[in-house]
């Protein structure tokens, strides 16, 4: 299938958000489409799937004219869409989840319940991953949930896959099932729209690329003839030199330390130490336990033991409250269930961290909220209508700043980042970068979970690696490199 | 972005265009609904159901209800009424009235957030459990030999230059509700609580405080409308106040505050009070027998939030 689309325009509410943009997608092909966050790219490829309506443009399918009233539409003519944003129902299962709607029938409407599990086995299989139909969404990791994604739009004998952010959520090693997948659909004919702001991934697996910026069309290259610092360019309209920018913090005391922290079932017996103006790195596979040993510190699991420390005196954190009246901050890596209240404005938001900093005796003080909000959208170049805009409408990248933004500000003597910049494009996570520089700079511990293996060795001072809820080992920045790490996530052992 | 505004502001004004519609148009049939002193008694009437749906308000932004309070109203005027009649001064027994419906908000917000309940459940039964107490407590009769306390009278029939004391302290009343829920942190934690827990408790909001603080308020409101009650009647019933939460939650809902929690403004509810009190007291006028009065109603709190539901 080929899919051409030719000068769309969209606003919203009076803003522009595409401008004459457009791509041209080739059978069989891997075609990467790129942009900084807030560029268009997922407003795109909504239009074509018919989520939203065009303004303006044209949308050629093999040459016809189309214009998909609504994602049904879209997906019977073979346009399957997997959504940047989980689109999920929490309290079913896994099978219930993947057969919403198209349940496999036997005669009077009963649900053939054997054919259905059949069905989900084979595709979870093939897509490499150990889940059990039976569970209930809200019991998988988000990685894992994303997974549930990906196998759904298996499901559809699709002619194009759109894939919106598919990896922020996986580490390593599904990322590479996932390839595999991807790459034997190409074999067989599929088109795949793959958007992503992980550079690496797009030079491996994709064609060609397309690239927006402020919602228009700039260009599109083959991946053979062009380079990251080429795309980069089309992507911000300059060059962004080192990505990983340089630190000058000093690695001081002990601030943090953790031991013999257990949850049972859940880790087990995780003890380490963080310096002041150090960034301490957390790798491991998905469902290894990192998130969990992160939100156990932050006093939001039940049933821990073990012992905290900060700066030498034993802490308890029994709630969240405790934890920051103890100087943690901690960004979680859920954005849309934990992270944001989406129905709000970014300044409601940004402010509910800050609550003590932006009031006196309980009354808020509004230039002081204001200032405080608009120093995050500024620092953080969050793109936006401005402080009023409601979460819900901003860009998945845009929407993480503004996660940021709520903790920055807190002064915590350790800051906990969970997927710090998941789904946030490459200029933007180098500022998160240098934000993180700046609080090492200032004394603050910081530990920071990633998945994304070239962060986590381009950031941190030490690696620690969890593998089943068990620390495997602490990597120094020596010995860190993406073969230590996997070596000790996959069970295996360092030789001396 | 001009067009989005203005259909918001047409939205946020929904309820009170239908306010000014209702009153212009029974105004115009009824020569006797749209005099001052008509108005004046329809506020007083309002100010009744406003303290209830005030605190309702609350409750509902964290995500909650509270059904108790028609029952939080019968029981602590019972207690005021019986601590006048035993001799206590007044003003003590009003205030003692307040600090016993605080307390019992904080019990349904105990057994929300403590006992993991639905509210609906959860104040279902404290509902229940406080009207059979209310019916205990007075043996299932009046209480009426309030003596002629001047404060007790001044309270639901007095006035100050010629307006009503039920409407003044439903203004003041007003004015600190919007002052804390837009002003104040406990009110961005209200808001925050309802629009998404999680996220609000990981930034530090402490979410079964948050909550109970919510049915606290709404359990004190119910009881400043009982001692309203009390002063105009002269006595306490143990059936007083059955029903009220009805009211309360249809002028929130007339407000087009968000069931589910964290969405919905203070003056909104005001309105939807005001709408409430215009239907009952026109339609009065007009002559509606009372049954068709309530179908009435239905249909305009059907229409008012369907087209809040426009998005
Ligand atoms: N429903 C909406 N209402 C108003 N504005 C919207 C809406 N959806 C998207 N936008 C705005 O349109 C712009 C483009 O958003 P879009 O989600 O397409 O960006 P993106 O390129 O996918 O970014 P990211 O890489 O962060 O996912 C953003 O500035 C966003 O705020
Ligand atoms: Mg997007």
């Amino acid at each position: 299938m080929q899919i051409e689309m030719r000068g769309i325009d969209k606003s919203f509410g009076g803003n522009a958000v595409l401008k004459s943009a457009g791509f041209l997608l080739d059978h069989g092909e891997i075609h990467a489409l790129m942009g900084e966050n807030g560029a268009g790219k997922s407003t795109l490829m909504k239009i074509l799937t018919g989520v939203y309506t065009k303004d303006a443009g044209t949308v050629l399918v093999d040459g016809q004219e189309v214009c998909y009233k609504n994602p049904q539409e879209a997906e019977q003519a073979g346009i399957v869409f997997i959504h940047q944003e989980l689109n999920v129902l929490f309290d079913l299962t896994v099978e219930e989840n993947m057969f919403l709607g198209k349940e496999i029938k036997k005669s009077f409407g009963i649900c053939d319940k054997k054919a259905m599990r059949h069905e989900v086995r084979k595709i979870l299989d093939r897509l490499g991953v150990d889940i059990d139909p039976g569970q209930r969404m809200n019991e998988l990791s988000v990685g894992q949930q994303q997974m549930i994604e990906i196998a759904k739009a298996l499901m559809v004998d699709a002619q194009v896959i759109i894939m919106d952010e598919p990896t922020a959520a996986l580490t390593q090693s599904e990322t590479t099932v996932l390839f595999q997948v991807v790459n034997s659909l190409r074999e067989k004919g599929v088109s795949i729209v793959y958007i992503s702001h992980r550079m690496e991934e797009i030079f491996e697996l994709c064609d060609r690329i397309t690239i927006l910026r402020d919602g228009s069309y700039i260009g599109t290259k083959k991946i053979k003839e062009t380079d990251m610092n080429d795309v980069v360019k089309m992507m911000i309209g300059r060059e962004i030199g080192e990505r990983y920018p340089a630190r000058e913090a000093k690695i001081g005391e002990v601030v943090f330390e953790v031991k013999g922290l257990t949850c049972p079932g859940v880790f087990e017996n995780v003890s380490f130490q963080v310096h002041a103006g150090e960034v301490l790195g957390v790798s491991g596979l998905m469902g290894a336990g990192r998130t969990e040993i992160m939100q156990a510190i932050f006093g939001n699991m039940p049933n821990v033991s073990g012992e905290i420390y900060l700066n030498g005196a034993r802490i308890q954190n029994k709630n969240p409250q405790e934890a920051m009246k103890n100087g943690i901050g901690f960004i979680t890596e859920d954005r849309k269930v934990e992270g944001l209240m989406l129905e709000e404005s970014i300044m409601k938001n940004i402010s509910i961290a800050n609550l003590g900093k932006i009031s006196k005796s309980g009354i808020l003080s509004k230039e002081s909220e204001d200032a405080l909000v608009k120093r995050g959208i500024e620092e953080l170049h969050i793109k936006c209508f401005g402080p009023q805009h409601e979460c819900n409408n901003l860009s998945g990248g845009n929407q993480q700043k503004v996660v940021f933004a709520k903790w920055i500000y807190t002064d915590p003597k350790v800051l906990i980042l969970d997927e710090p910049t998941r789904g946030v494009d490459i200029g933007a996570k180098k500022e998160i970068y240098s934000i993180i520089n700046e609080l090492a700079e200032k004394g603050v511990a910081i530990i920071m979970v990633s998945s994304e293996l070239p962060e986590v060795l381009g950031m941190s001072d030490r690696v620690m690696v969890v593998r089943e809820g068990v620390l495997r080992g602490i990597l120094h920045k020596e010995e860190a490199n993406q073969e230590n790490i996997m070596i000790l996530a996959t069970g295996g052992e360092l030789n001396e | 972005m001009n067009n989005k505004k203005a259909s918001n502001y047409i939205q946020d004004l929904g309820a009170l265009i239908a306010l000014v519609l209702l009153v212009l148009i029974i105004g115009a049939i009824s020569p006797e609904f749209r005099t001052v002193s008509n108005f004046l008694s329809l506020l007083r009437q309002s100010s009744i159901n406003g303290f209830i749906a005030f605190g309702m308000t609350c409750v509902i932004l964290t995500g909650g209800i509270d059904l108790s309070v028609g029952s939080v109203l019968a029981l602590t005027t019972a207690f005021c009424a019986s601590f006048i009649s035993g001799g206590m001064p007044v003003g003590l027994a009003m205030i003692l009235a307040l600090l016993i419906g605080v307390a019992f908000g904080l019990l349904s917000g105990l057994l929300v957030t403590k006992g993991r309940l639905q509210p609906f459940i959860a104040t279902l039964i404290t509902m229940t459990v406080y009207r059979g107490l209310t019916m205990i407590f007075m043996d299932g009769k009046p209480i009426s030999n309030l003596g002629d306390s001047f404060l007790l009278k001044l309270v639901g029939k007095g006035n100050l230059f010629g307006i009503p004391i039920p409407v003044i302290l439903f203004l003041i009343v007003f004015a600190i509700f919007v002052f804390v829920l837009e002003k104040t942190t406990f009110g961005r934690r209200i808001y925050a609580t309802g629009s998404n827990w999680k996220s609000a408790k990981l930034a530090g909001v402490n979410i079964d405080m948050t909550k109970m603080a919510a049915y606290a308020i709404s359990g004190c409101m119910a009881a400043v409308s009982g001692l309203i009650l009390l002063s105009r009647l002269g006595s306490a019933q143990p059936t007083l106040g059955d029903g009220y939460e009805l009211d309360a939650i249809a002028a929130v809902a007339l407000g087009g505050t968000s069931m589910n929690g964290g969405r919905g403004r203070i003056w909104k509810t005001f309105v939807g009070v005001l709408i409430i009190a215009v239907l009952n007291n026109g339609l009065n006028i007009l002559g509606v027998s009372s049954y068709y009065q309530d179908v009435v109603k239905g249909f305009v709190i059907l229409v008012a939030v369907m087209s809040d539901q426009k998005r």
